[in-house]
Order: C-alpha cells, then sequence, then structure tokens
C-alpha cells in the first residue's frame, strides 16, 4: 500500500494535488471549482448546469466542435457536471497526452467563448434532459428526496427547472461564471502516470495566473423531515429514504459508514438479506452514505411492485432500527475484509483516486493515506459501532415515494 | 503480460493472462449458455438459474453463499445474456484458492425447490423494474420482431407467464445439460500464480463430467416490419430500429463498430451533430450487438414525441447519405483513436480484462494482447468503410417505437 500523496497552494489559493501511480498507463484529473446550484439566482435554477454546458461550447483555441475533436483525437474520456456546491470537469487519457488535455480543460475554465448562437441550442439541450426524468421515475425520486429534504436553495437539482432554464440569458451566464470560477477553493487533482515537479510547474503555467475573487458565504444546510408522494403509472412502486447521520469530516464518519456497510454493503448485508433473500420483496434494495457540508444522511431506496409496497416498507424500516439490537462479529469482519480489499484496488484506477482525492480536500482540507483509512476501519468495534448507532439514532426521516399510490409513512419511526 | 491455457481431463478449458504487477485478481466461470438455448416455453430458464446459482449448494446455504463471498471481500456478481452466463468475482491474490472453491461449489448448485419460490419472486420484480424504464420493451420487441422464429428472438429475462409457470426439475434438467463442464470456460486475469490455479481447478471440479451440449446456429431471415407500442406513462418517444450486422466470428465487424462510432457515438458523431448537441433529440446513437452466427445495426432515438417525426427523418437521412457525404479521413483518425484508447484506458482493470478476453475465448478460441487487439481497428480502410456506410441505404430494417398513444 505504498503510497505518495503530494498538495501545493499557489498563491492565488488554488490547490494541486497529486498522487503518482507509475505502474499504470494513464492519468486522471478532477478539476473542481467552488461553484453549484446554491449559488444560482432563486429565479435562474439550472444556470449553474446551463454555465457548465456553454463553457464547453468553445474556449481558448478551440471553437465548439474542435473541442470535441481534439479531445477525441488525444483519446480522451471525460465527465463533468454540477453539484449543490462545486463544478467539476472529469479527464481521463494516455499519459503522453496529460499537457494539451489539461490545457483543455483548463481553457474552459479560464477562457470559454460564449457563442451567442448555441445558447439556444445548449437550452434545449438542458430542457430535453429535464423533461426526459419523468420517464426514469427511480432518478426523480431521488431529485425529489433531495429537494425536500434540503430545501428551496440546498436542495435543487442541477438539472434546474423549466422557468429557470427559460429564463436564463447568455448575461447570466457569463455574469454567473467571471463572478463565481476563482482560483480560491479550486482544486485540481491528478492521479496516475505522471511526474509531481513537472506537473506543478506545467500547473503553474496555465493556472497561477487565474485571478482569485471574494470568498463564498458559509452554508447553512439542515435536514427537513418531510414525507411526499409522487403519482406515476408504473407497475413498480419506488421508495427513497433518508434520516441524519454524521457526515464524512464527522470525527465518528466510519463508525456512521460502517453502520451503512452492515446494512447495505455485499450480498451478506442486513438489507438484501431481509428484503430481498428472505422475502423475495424487491430486485433492487441498497443505503448509502451522504454528505453535504456539514449535513450526513442515510440514503435508501427500494423498488418494488405496489401491492407489496407497504411491507418492503415495514421491513425496511424495521431492518434498519434492527441495528440498535446489536452487530454481530462476523458482520464486522466482513464489513473490514470489503474495505481491505477496495482500499488495494482503488490503486488501478486513476480516475477514481483523483475524484476521491477532491471530495477529501472539499471535506477535510486533506488527503487520508489509505494507511490512516484502514487503520480507522480496523479499530471499529461492535460496541463502538452500536454507540454510535445510540448517540445517531435514525431521525429527521424524509421519504419521497413514486408510484399508482401513495405510501403512509409509519408515524411510530418519525 | 502472460497468456497461460489449459484443458483439464474433464474438459473443462482455463485461460489466464497473468499481469504480475496487478494489485488483485479476477476469476470468472463463462458458461456457453444463454436465452437462445432455451425452448419457448422455458424462456428466461437460464437468467433464473443464473439467480439460483447464489442459492447454496450441496455442502452451502445460500446464506454462507452470500456470507463468504462478502468474507472474500470481493466484487463478484453475474449476468446473463442471449449467449453466455458469467459468474465473477475479483479479490485479493491471497484469496485465490478460497475464491475458486466457492465459485466452483456454485456451479453445482443445491437447487431447493423453497428457495426456488422465493427466488421467482424477484425475478418477477426485475421483470416488472425493466418495463417501467425507457424504452419500456422496445429492445425485447426488436428482437422477436427482428429474428421471429430464430432462437435469438427470446428475451433473456422471460415473461412473467413463462417465468411464472417454471418448474424447478425443468431447471434442473437444463442446468445438468448446460453445466457440464467442456461448456464452461474458467478465466482468470491478474495477479495469478498459473500452476497453482489449475491445480486448485483440477481438484474442485473432479467431479464433474462433460456432456454434449450444442448449440443450433442460424442464419436469420431479416424482414422488414414496423412495430407501434403504446407505454400510457411515457413523456418521451423512444425509436429502435434492429438491421443486419455482423457476428463476432465475422472480420466485417471491425468496419461495423468504427461506422457506428463515426456515423453513431454518443459524442462526436454524426448524429450527435445533428441531433444531440442542437438540443432536437435527448439521445441519437447507433450501436452493434454481435452474436455466434449473426450481428445487428442498431440505431436508438429518444426525443419528444413532436419531433420524433422529423427526428426520425433527419437520423435516416445521415444514415442513407453515404455516395454523397463520403466518410473523411479526420472522421477514421478521431474514431479509431476514441475506441483504441478507450480499449486500452479499460484494460488497466484485471477485473475488465476478464470479460475481454473470456468473451474472446468463448467466441472464438482466441487470445489477444490489447495491443494487438487495437491492431484490428487500426488496419480498417478507408473504402471498407465507405462501401458498408453505402449499403446502409439498402438494409433492411424492423423498426419499433414506443409512446404515450
Amino acid at each position: 500500500m505504498a503510497q505518495s500523496v503530494f498538495q501545493h497552494q499557489f498563491a492565488n489559493g488554488l490547490v494541486l494535488l497529486g498522487e503518482p501511480m507509475p505502474w499504470l498507463e494513464s492519468v486522471a484529473f478532477t478539476l473542481l471549482t467552488p461553484v453549484g446550484t446554491a449559488h444560482e439566482p432563486s429565479d435562474r435554477e439550472g444556470l449553474a448546469g446551463m454555465t457548465l454546458e456553454m463553457m464547453q461550447r468553445g474556449a481558448g483555441d478551440f471553437d465548439s466542435r474542435a473541442i470535441v475533436e481534439e479531445l477525441d483525437f488525444l483519446g480522451v474520456e471525460r465527465s463533468s457536471g454540477v453539484t449543490t456546491f462545486h463544478t467539476t470537469i472529469s479527464m481521463a487519457a494516455m499519459a503522453s497526452v496529460l499537457e494539451p488535455t489539461l490545457r483543455i480543460a483548463v481553457s474552459m475554465i479560464r477562457d470559454p467563448h460564449f457563442p451567442d448562437e448555441e445558447l439556444e441550442e445548449a437550452r434545449q439541450s438542458s430542457l430535453l434532459e429535464l423533461a426526459s426524468l419523468d420517464d426514469d421515475p427511480a432518478q426523480k425520486c431521488f431529485k425529489e428526496l433531495k429537494k425536500v429534504r434540503f430545501g428551496d436553495i440546498y436542495g435543487r437539482s442541477s438539472l434546474g427547472t423549466e422557468s429557470g432554464l427559460t429564463a436564463t440569458t447568455m448575461e447570466d451566464c457569463k455574469a454567473f461564471w467571471k463572478d463565481r470560477f476563482t482560483s480560491n477553493g479550486s482544486i485540481l487533482s491528478v492521479a496516475g502516470n505522471f511526474e509531481w515537479e513537472k506537473l506543478v510547474k506545467l500547473v503553474e503555467s496555465l493556472l497561477a495566473s487565474w485571478p482569485e475573487a471574494g470568498s463564498v458565504p458559509k452554508p447553512n444546510v439542515k435536514t427537513l423531515p418531510a414525507i411526499s408522494h409522487l403519482m406515476h403509472d408504473s407497475q413498480q412502486t419506488h421508495i427513497a429514504l433518508a434520516y441524519d447521520s454524521v457526515p464524512y469530516q464527522h470525527p465518528e464518519y466510519y463508525q456512521g459508514r460502517g453502520l451503512v456497510g452492515i446494512l447495505s454493503d455485499g450480498m451478506s448485508s442486513r438489507l438484501f438479506s431481509e428484503v430481498r433473500e428472505k422475502r423475495g420483496l424487491v430486485y433492487a434494495v441498497s443505503a448509502s452514505a451522504h454528505s453535504l457540508d456539514v449535513c450526513g444522511s442515510v440514503l435508501c431506496y427500494a423498488g418494488t411492485t405496489a401491492p407489496r409496497a407497504k411491507e418492503t416498507l415495514e421491513v425496511t424500516l424495521e431492518t434498519i432500527q434492527s441495528i440498535g439490537k446489536g452487530i454481530d462479529i462476523d458482520e464486522l469482519s466482513r464489513l473490514k475484509s470489503r474495505v481491505r480489499t477496495s482500499l488495494v484496488m482503488e490503486q488501478e484506477s486513476s480516475s477514481s483516486r483523483s475524484s476521491q482525492m477532491a471530495y477529501d480536500w472539499v471535506y477535510l482540507g486533506r488527503v487520508p493515506p489509505r494507511q490512516e483509512v484502514l487503520q480507522k476501519v480496523e479499530q471499529l468495534t461492535c460496541e463502538s459501532l452500536l454507540e454510535h448507532f445510540r448517540k445517531h439514532p435514525p431521525r429527521n426521516w424524509t421519504m419521497v415515494t413514486i408510484g399508482p399510490e401513495p405510501l403512509e409513512f409509519p408515524n411510530a419511526v418519525s | 503480460m502472460q497468456f497461460r491455457n489449459e484443458t483439464l481431463d474433464n474438459g473443462l478449458e482455463i485461460i489466464a493472462e497473468i499481469n504480475p504487477a496487478a494489485f488483485s485478481t479476477s476469476l470468472g466461470y463463462f458458461v456457453k449458455t444463454g436465452s437462445r438455448d432455451e425452448t419457448p416455453a422455458m424462456a428466461g430458464v437460464s437468467h433464473f438459474l443464473e439467480h439460483m446459482m447464489f442459492k447454496g449448494t450441496a455442502k452451502r446455504t445460500a446464506a454462507d453463499v452470500n456470507r463468504e463471498l462478502d468474507d472474500l471481500g470481493s466484487q463478484s456478481n453475474a449476468y446473463t445474456s442471449e449467449e453466455q452466463t458469467v459468474y465473477y468475482m475479483s479479490v485479493l491474490p491471497e484469496h485465490r484458492t478460497h475464491a475458486l472453491d466457492l465459485l466452483s461449489d456454485m456451479m453445482r448448485p443445491a437447487l431447493r425447490d423453497e428457495d426456488f419460490q422465493m427466488e421467482r419472486q424477484v425475478i418477477l420484480e426485475e421483470i416488472a423494474m425493466y418495463d417501467d424504464q425507457p424504452p419500456y420493451g422496445a429492445m425485447e420487441k426488436a428482437m422477436e420482431a427482428y429474428f421471429g422464429e430464430h432462437p435469438l428472438s427470446r428475451r433473456v429475462l422471460g415473461t412473467p407467464d413463462t417465468v411464472s409457470a417454471l418448474e424447478p426439475d425443468a431447471m434442473r434438467g437444463y442446468h445438468e445439460s448446460r453445466y457440464a463442464s467442456n461448456n464452461l470456460t474458467l478465466v482468470a486475469t491478474g495477479a495469478i500464480d498459473f500452476d497453482a490455479l489449475v491445480a486448485d481447478a483440477r481438484k474442485f471440479t473432479s467431479n464433474w463430467k462433460p456432456s454434449d451440449a450444442s448449440r443450433t446456429l442460424l442464419k436469420p431471415l431479416g424482414q422488414e416490419t414496423n412495430v407501434r407500442l403504446v407505454h400510457p406513462p411515457a413523456t418521451q418517444r423512444y425509436t429502435l430500429q434492429y438491421s443486419p450486422g455482423a457476428g463476432y466470428n465475422d472480420p466485417n465487424r471491425y468496419v461495423l463498430r468504427i461506422l457506428g462510432t463515426i456515423l453513431g457515438d454518443d459524442s462526436g458523431s454524426r448524429l450527435y451533430w445533428e441531433l444531440v448537441d442542437n438540443g432536437l433529440a435527448e439521445s441519437a446513437v447507433v450501436f452493434t450487438q454481435e452474436f455466434e452466427d449473426c450481428g445487428l445495426f442498431c440505431t436508438y432515438l429518444a426525443c419528444a414525441p413532436e419531433q420524433q417525426e422529423s427526428n426520425w427523418e433527419v437520423l435516416q437521412g445521415i444514415l442513407a447519405d453515404g455516395s454523397r457525404s463520403p466518410i473523411t479521413d479526420r472522421e477514421i483518425e478521431l474514431a479509431k483513436n476514441k475506441i483504441c484508447s478507450g480499449m486500452i484506458l479499460g484494460s488497466e482493470r484485471p477485473s475488465n480484462r476478464l470479460f475481454t478476453i473470456g468473451n474472446s475465448w468463448l467466441s472464438r478460441e482466441t487470445y489477444e494482447a490489447i495491443r494487438d487487439a487495437t491492431e484490428h481497428y487500426k488496419r480498417v480502410t478507408r473504402d471498407e468503410l465507405q462501401s458498408a456506410f453505402e449499403s446502409l441505404a439498402k438494409r433492411i430494417n424492423v423498426t419499433v417505437s414506443v409512446g404515450s398513444e
């Protein structure tokens, strides 16, 4: 598990993180900027996504079409996205083309063209993407869950709203980019086959002159208990649940994450065993840990045909509460075994390391080495997990269901 | 990288791509059986059986299997297609023997009645889940319409009727004939001690018997058909078109894959620039499907219902435009770079390589190192691509369209 993680902060605030993985042929980077849906004006929901879309339609030396062609020429795999507080551009390529690839990503951030003639096309794409969500009830369920759980500002979807997307002008995109895409709070994390000293010089030449701006006001995220149902003419009812847990930066995060593992990691996990294996109620059931600023949540999903929705919800809730009755030493040992394996296998993917490092820095302000993570997980005991559960019992429940009939949330739980 | 292979006395083939620098070991049993090897009345048995393989053996209960998979810290799963069923796991190299013991034992499942009845419910949920998702059964319908009486017309998941009617004894018979030792291949990638792997496999499969499992191969009779399906909750319209393509033993497959990328990749292709980039369609793509005796060249459009007709016309125009808008050298260069780079990037994980080399062995009994595999694409000429493009104008199509009315 030998590992070197380098870091460098430029005078303008930009943080550069690097983890050389010389056994790989690839290199991957994540360029993260501190601008997300929470920073949109209230009548422009979708502006962050539209701005990101426009930034990729021509930048630096390339127009919209030439950017796509150049990235294909270089053989670059890429993705981009907006979350509540961040915008990221991620790319992975062969090590030999790191420099031209990084130049393109930086030009999107620093030198976008914002071509007037493409605004309507970008808007139509965004509207279509939003509309198509109506045909994906499971996704829609989680979009709605976020909205009711985190409220008007922090619960926004990156897809925006029809009115917000329709109202957005090119001036809005340009102003949003100019005011918000700044060096302070931005992170460039690189993992794979590269040399750190050369990388620092390259990034210095590309980004050291990126101007900084005033800092973003501190968010104030809270979780709101709420129950909601959306009617949908489907065979299955989709159930999305959330309850309070601890966020990534919390000293007891690994206890909280461990409890989610007991519930949902692997085929011997409690939700899979109780809801699917023993009762055949679902094909898909899962739980995951979610952090949004200072709020930690556990998100759960179960999809089942409508007549079995009530039983599925009851069994899911009972299974979550069953943690309070105790944790078996074998369950914990399986959890540790899975973590050990995934930490080792992480070294086989430059993409997953680069995005994990950026996430670590956002929440922790540092990149914990694998050994440290492993040690924290190895130190978990059944007692410490149980104690954590008692200190942080599931509360502040949010539930969104989509299906042909509404589902009642049992009062005894909320 | 080193390739090794060996066939045991019971007919089980073992192949491995050994990478001493890898951090993990991936193992998989590739079974040459799928929905095309079923009778119509037993449609869905291959996939149902795949679920049942996790439900315990003579030595292990269902819960034991799940617990052991997790004890090993493995990333494991299985899938079923028209032509194969694959069980795989990735583990740390020190767990290889235990992992192979478990995986091999799973290949001889107990198939207990009560587990069968319970798992049937899970399968019915899985069918309902896919029925609720776009393109709402259009793919299954297109396969039925295109293949007609050909065995490839059968649904991998079966239907609620066939799954509900299936009896455990019928599944036991299917297992016995299809999971014979000479119809499976053990595939391994990553950090492997090959000789030890073979010795372990010999021990764990010592009581396996070969059979005369075979497959009916037929050239399908493609026919021109238009089907319109109604799915009331659909807000978008989904259109799928299947035309004759190349099978996985057909050397023309590389030509069609590159052509598909040029015309309909999800980014930077002709369909992308004419329909997706400008917001006319949510998706407009071309993809290929390859089978043992035939293949499909497929086109898919998802867009607002009111734009379906005009978008479909644009899409058909692009596909039929071979003689007037010939393929350029630049398009070929970009498509080849994109495909080859994607192959190399994807090959870094042993868990990805497992499928590439397993599929190649199952279909052609050949192994190719990644650089050799990219050569097939590099060798395709402009003339071959142009000729394939022009022939699209004359192709026979099955078209299935799904919308709310």
